[in-house]
């Protein structure tokens, strides 16, 4: 029980950490990107292959799939994203779906089609009791380094001059230009730090999740569920909701294999029906 | 009776406004050469024929789109449930139906298989009748997976991942037996997708399709000057339901099949990509859009097998950049600049 519960939690902050760009994007620039996954599988991907390749310590990359990431964010929001902004929904859709295309089939090309797994560390393998229950090591290993980077980025969007500004960009745009913040500078390192995080996620999520090529398809409807229930005004909110669908789906595939998905995809239908700006988000969605 | 009609005089207005109407539900020769080449298609590639009705059958649903997207301006990434429904409804019509005499007939297979998308349609309509654009793409994303996973689920109805066995649809009007070559799965299919589309015609042009385009345009001052607007999002989305319901059941019987790969998220993203390759907005922009993302599909195929989503995702991203409105934007662009011009000098 307890450890469905952990192996739930350590899902979600996964979850979390690989969404939490998303968030941003989406709440700052009112942008549908679908194509954030892409940068995920570009992390987990990386991992893979340092570790396999060039035995690289799985530690080391970590970092290595983050700076990755979040360098291919900045080009591409430099390159082509930017160009996107002032575009119809439909427009992003297509192109980001167009963008997802591309990555699942280079993955392919590159990797192959086949499901790709690690060999973790031999200190992040095996289980231990935590408060009677047993629960896998690297599981506790996400759960902490996600616990980490979630208060820090509380922090940094609470306490920083950064921080701060970001928040008034996202609140609205346009009063946060007219006041001299530079809010396409700001989206543009939001964005690669975004897409970094999720690339981070993605090199985490080697240990938990299997990757193959339609990783950005297959998780592109979690991160959705993730804002749309969590909301795109705080970070609080994306939080809980991954929290929640991170152990609603551990329970629901251990405990009612039949109903599956079912249940995750009901509840997110159902949520935004009684609250489209999001279960936990304050005020009206703009 | 004759006085009272000789002293009917319309205003001018109303004259004007019959014209504007019928104006525009005038055939162009373009449209008419349209059809008499798909027509065509049947003599001038007899060994294409299956690859044909498939092509009719995606510019069927991707036509039920343009219904919703190009004209009344909801953006949907579920179609494809709608396609599924109908071909598992129609596929078990015709399983279970089979001998018995007017239910495995495959028209009544396509009434079968669009009218239970249409029912689930209107059900569906009013969740998305709220929200903005993302939430009308969660919420038709959210329909299409839980559609698809009831029919993984549901394995002792429709066979789950195996996909539904056993549909042997009766002949056509217990005439034209569906044969090994699918000369009569293409003129069915083609058949059916023109009386469609001619039906598709007549709603767009109508003042109910004018309607809706004032929807797409500005959905509060089309409420403010008392149209029901709601009420025709419901109806217009209800028939691209049943419209794509057709569509599904038109596939589980030429292709005697039906997978969970019909409800499948990559179904009802194609069938949007193939839209907008086409152009929204223009009726033809679907049917134009399905032929060239199927004969991409084949040739690009050809050369790489499996990797043709690459080029796929290269095209849709040069698409946004740079041409809007896909391939009939880029033509009704063109055509314009060329009469601006020549009055001009």
């Amino acid at each position: 029980m307890l450890t469905i519960l952990l192996d739930g939690i350590a899902y979600g902050m996964l979850l979390f950490i690989l969404a939490v760009g998303l968030c941003v994007t989406l709440g700052l620039m009112n942008f549908i990107n679908l194509a954030h996954g892409a940068f995920a599988m570009a992390g987990g991907y990386l991992t893979i292959t340092l570790m396999q390749q060039a035995g690289v310590p799985f530690l080391l990359c970590l970092p290595a799939a983050f700076i990755f990431a979040a360098v291919l964010g900045l080009l591409l929001e430099r390159t082509l994203y930017r160009h996107l902004y002032d575009k119809t929904h439909l427009d992003q859709v297509l192109f980001s779906i167009g963008l997802v295309f591309m990555a699942m089939a280079m993955v392919d090309y590159a990797y192959g089609a086949n499901q790709q797994i690690v060999n973790l560390p031999d200190f992040l393998t095996g289980r231990i009791n935590f408060l009677g229950a047993s629960i896998g090591v690297y599981r506790l290993f996400v759960i902490v380094i996600c616990s980490l980077l979630v208060v820090g980025l509380q922090l940094i969007l609470t306490q920083t001059r950064f921080g701060s500004r970001l928040r008034a960009a996202v609140d609205d745009g346009r009063v946060a230009r007219g006041m001299g913040i530079d809010v396409t500078r700001i989206f543009a390192v939001t964005f690669a730090v975004g897409s970094g995080l999720a690339g981070l996620g993605g090199a985490l999520g080697t240990g938990i999740i299997s990757f193959d090529p339609t990783f950005p398809l297959k998780y592109m409807i979690y991160f959705l569920i993730v804002i749309s229930v969590g909301g795109t005004t705080t970070i609080t909110g994306p939080f809980l909701a991954a929290i929640l669908l991170g152990v609603a789906d551990v329970a629901g595939k251990y405990y009612v294999p039949a109903v599956g998905g079912f249940i995750i995809y009901t509840i997110m239908v159902v949520v935004l029906i009684l609250r489209p700006q999001g279960l936990f988000s304050r005020g009206p969605a703009r | 009776m004759t006085d009272t009609t000789m002293t009917y005089q319309p205003s001018p207005e109303a004259v004007k406004a019959r014209a504007v109407l019928l104006g525009r539900s005038r055939w162009g020769f373009a449209e008419i050469a349209f059809w008499l080449l798909a027509a065509a298609c049947y003599w001038l590639f007899p060994t294409k024929l299956s690859l044909l009705s498939e092509i009719a059958i995606l510019g069927l649903v991707a036509l039920s789109i343009d219904l919703v997207l190009g004209y009344a301006g909801i953006v949907t990434l579920g179609q494809g449930a709608f396609f599924g429904i109908g071909a598992y409804a129609a596929g078990l019509a015709a399983k279970y139906g089979a001998g018995v005499a007017p239910w495995s007939d495959p028209v009544i297979g396509l009434f079968i298989g669009g009218g239970f998308a249409a029912l689930i349609g209107f059900a569906t309509s009013f969740l998305v009748l709220r929200g903005s654009d993302l939430t009308r793409l969660m919420v038709t994303l959210g329909v299409a997976l839980i559609v698809d996973e009831i029919v993984n689920q549901t394995k002792w109805l429709t066979g789950g991942s195996d996909g539904l066995q056993g549909v042997l649809p009766s002949p056509v009007l217990g005439i034209w037996e569906f044969d090994l070559f699918g000369k009569t799965a293409f003129v069915y299919s083609m058949v059916v997708l023109f009386i469609l589309f001619l039906v598709a015609r007549a709603i767009v042009k109508s003042p109910f399709g004018l309607s809706l385009q004032a929807i797409k345009g500005n959905p509060l001052r089309t409420r403010a000057i008392g149209m029901p607007v709601n009420g025709r999002l419901v109806a217009i989305y209800t028939i691209s339901s049943f419209y794509a319901g057709i569509a599904g059941a038109l596939a589980a019987q030429t292709t005697q099949f039906a997978s969970p790969d019909y409800v499948a998220f990559h179904r009802s993203a194609d069938a949007l990509l193939m839209l907008v390759f086409g152009g929204a907005g223009h009726l033809y922009g679907g049917l134009l859009g399905s032929i060239i993302f199927r004969t991409m599909q084949d040739v690009l195929g050809n050369i790489t097998p499996q990797y043709w989503q690459f080029w796929l995702g290269a095209t849709l991203v040069g698409l946004v950049l740079f041409v809007r409105g896909g391939i009939l934007g880029l033509l009704a662009n063109l055509r314009n600049r060329a009469t601006r011009n020549g009055g001009a000098k």
